[in-house]
């Protein structure tokens, strides 16, 4: 017994501490947002009188409602799209073999390690010119070229676990490979499809760059995006704030908390395959 | 492409590292006759039906906004007026303007903030952790862990901007543990500026580093602790025997994401101190959009960013080759 905590009590300290130092910034933040309005609150403080409603009020201030409208009209918009047509890609290079498939594959590797920065500003200029600046296709469809890459590679690796022979006899039976596609290969590319999913969800979510670019309105923008806004009409009420911001981030924390099993097998999901 | 915000999607490179050993895998599966397929030659093209909205998208939204974006860097423009040649000249800038190459090196400084510290914490963790018996604690700890994770980087940066306010918990902190004469405002010194946003970074990435390690030791055989510790082999010596090599992947994965990541870093250091004081956290990111769109100075704001994303293909390919061998 003594010998065991021994063992444990370094490990549950430790990990706790981990844990700890993971949340304590987001702590820092809840106890500020709770403090009276228009006082300058001092680090982590345990509110004596909590003010809950500074919620309320930098619910509306932030136009949380808007955000999380135009937000989720983003990732509607870019995440069932993009699950689509990239799983028809990975389908056509994995399964159906075309022809100069991989010469397809490595032009997509290409995009996988580059930054987002070297594309902000011709898209910049080329929504300009399409018209579609300031508006939330103009944000939609840059999102879903830029997902191509990941999202083809993350497909791909499905198709080439499912063995040929499925297809091949399917073809035989005188399906198409559409026919096919739709009732035997998407079915079975569920579990592969909900991580993309959710990976491609957070990410559109968190948008921030291209946000901020291609969008001028804030409340047309992601959440993420709204941020930089919020901060600049408010920078100076420390406990709004806080309780805005606080307010900006809890629709991703409230999803992660419901989807937990998927987003952490999904996260994970890089190093556990290999 | 989409790791680089934050750290918001870090299974792409992870992958990608991974994907060697399968293409590998595959092909020998496939057993060389790799065009053993039902579907007709005609079929076969047919199918570029499937993958064409997949391409075209990738070429109008990624691809020809790359090409654009190198083609801008030969010339000086305003965004408005007609664009002048300039050759070469935006890109010996890069390296001569103080300002642009100074945030270059940070983006390189960032990297122990970003990359060593938190691959270095999540060994020790994971090392010693190992494995929770505990199951309530286990998932408590993953949970709090994967929360800098979930939220956007720019959240982040508030909650940060906040801690390290004069008034913050940082300071507090000091405070509390007779430090008091460290107490200063951290985003605001020129000295201190630059790895307290780095510290930003260590916390983004340090849950994730770790939960990635204690998934991989968890697949790690603990007969082979138990044999080494029958050979006598101390905890260090198993560390470096059986722990390291059997983490190999992972930290390889790790190194990857956070490495592009700080240095292709833009909402962190764009919310928190938009490169200030002066430039002295000014990083590449920042400075491409600082260029474009409020000094309007377009080429030498793409030639920034090319030279950012050589830098990141450089740096990222040699890494993931050398992790990949076994």
């Amino acid at each position: 017994m003594l010998r065991s905590l021994r063992d444990t009590a370094p490990k549950t300290i430790l990990l706790t501490a981990a844990a700890l130092f993971s949340i304590f910034p987001l702590l820092s933040m809840f106890s500020a947002a709770l403090q009276p309005q228009g006082t300058a609150p001092a680090g982590i403080s345990f509110p004596t009188d909590p003010q809950w409603h500074n919620f309320v009020d930098a619910w509306n201030l932030a136009n949380i409602t808007t955000l999380v409208k135009s937000s989720s009209i983003l990732v509607l918009g870019v995440v069932p799209i993009a699950m689509l047509i990239s799983a028809m890609a990975a389908y056509a290079i994995a399964q159906l073999r075309i022809p100069f498939g991989n010469v397809f594959f490595l032009l997509l590797l290409l995009g996988l390690t580059l930054p987002y920065e070297i594309v902000v500003v011709p898209l910049y200029y080329q929504m300009q010119s399409l018209g579609l600046l300031n508006t939330q296709l103009g944000l939609i469809l840059p999102l879903i070229g830029l997902n191509m890459p990941f999202a083809v590679f993350w497909m791909r690796t499905h198709f080439q676990s499912v063995p040929l022979e499925i297809s091949e006899s399917s073809w035989v039976d005188g399906a198409g490979p559409w026919k096919a596609f739709r009732h035997i290969q998407l079915p079975l590319a569920v579990p592969a499809l909900a991580s993309l999913g959710v990976l491609m969800f957070l990410s559109t979510w968190n948008q921030f760059l291209l946000a901020i670019v291609l969008i001028d309105d804030p409340s047309k923008r992601t959440m993420a995006g709204a941020l930089q806004g919020f901060i600049g009409a408010h920078s100076t009420d420390v406990v709004l704030l806080n309780a805005g911001a606080l307010l900006i981030m809890a629709p991703t924390i409230l999803i992660f908390l419901v989807f937990q099993k998927y987003f952490i097998r999904a996260m994970l999901a890089g190093a556990v395959k290999g | 492409m989409s790791t680089v915000d934050g750290l918001t999607a870090p299974v792409d490179v992870a992958d990608e590292v991974a994907s060697a050993s399968r293409r590998r895998l595959v092909r020998r599966r496939a057993g060389g006759g790799a065009t053993r397929s039902a579907l007709g030659r005609k079929a076969r093209w047919a199918g570029w039906l499937f993958a064409l909205p997949a391409l075209v998208m990738y070429a109008v939204f990624e691809l020809y906004p790359i090409i654009t974006a190198v083609q801008y860097s030969f010339f000086d423009w305003d965004g408005v007026s007609v664009a002048t040649p300039a050759g070469l000249k935006n890109y010996t800038r890069v390296f001569t303007e103080p300002q642009l190459l100074a945030s270059i090196i940070h983006s390189f400084i960032l990297i122990i903030f970003f990359t060593f510290l938190p691959v270095l914490l999540a060994l020790v963790v994971a090392s010693i952790v190992r494995e929770i018996k505990s199951k309530a604690l286990g998932a408590t700890a993953r949970t709090m862990m994967f929360l800098p994770q979930i939220i956007p980087g720019a959240a982040s940066a508030i909650a940060w901007t906040w801690m390290y306010s004069p008034n913050g918990a940082v300071n507090q902190m000091l405070g509390a543990v007779g430090l008091a004469s460290l107490q200063r405002a951290w985003l605001g010194d020129f000295t201190w500026a630059l790895p307290a946003v780095g510290i930003i970074g260590t916390w983004l990435a340090t849950g994730l580093c770790t939960l990635l390690l204690m998934a991989g030791i968890g697949k790690i055989d603990t007969s082979l602790y138990e044999a080494a510790s029958l050979d006598g082999a101390n905890r260090i010596q198993q560390f470096r025997a059986i722990t390291l090599p059997g983490l190999r992947q992972e930290i390889g994965v790790c190194i990857t994401i956070t490495i592009i990541a700080a240095l292709a870093s833009f909402d962190v250091v764009f919310m928190s101190t938009q490169g200030g004081p002066g430039y002295s956290t000014q990083v590449p990111g920042v400075q491409v959009y600082q260029l474009a769109f409020t000094e309007n100075r377009i080429g030498q704001s793409s030639a920034l960013a090319v030279v950012l994303s050589i830098i990141v293909l450089a740096v990222i390919l040699p890494i993931q080759r050398f992790f990949r061998e076994k």
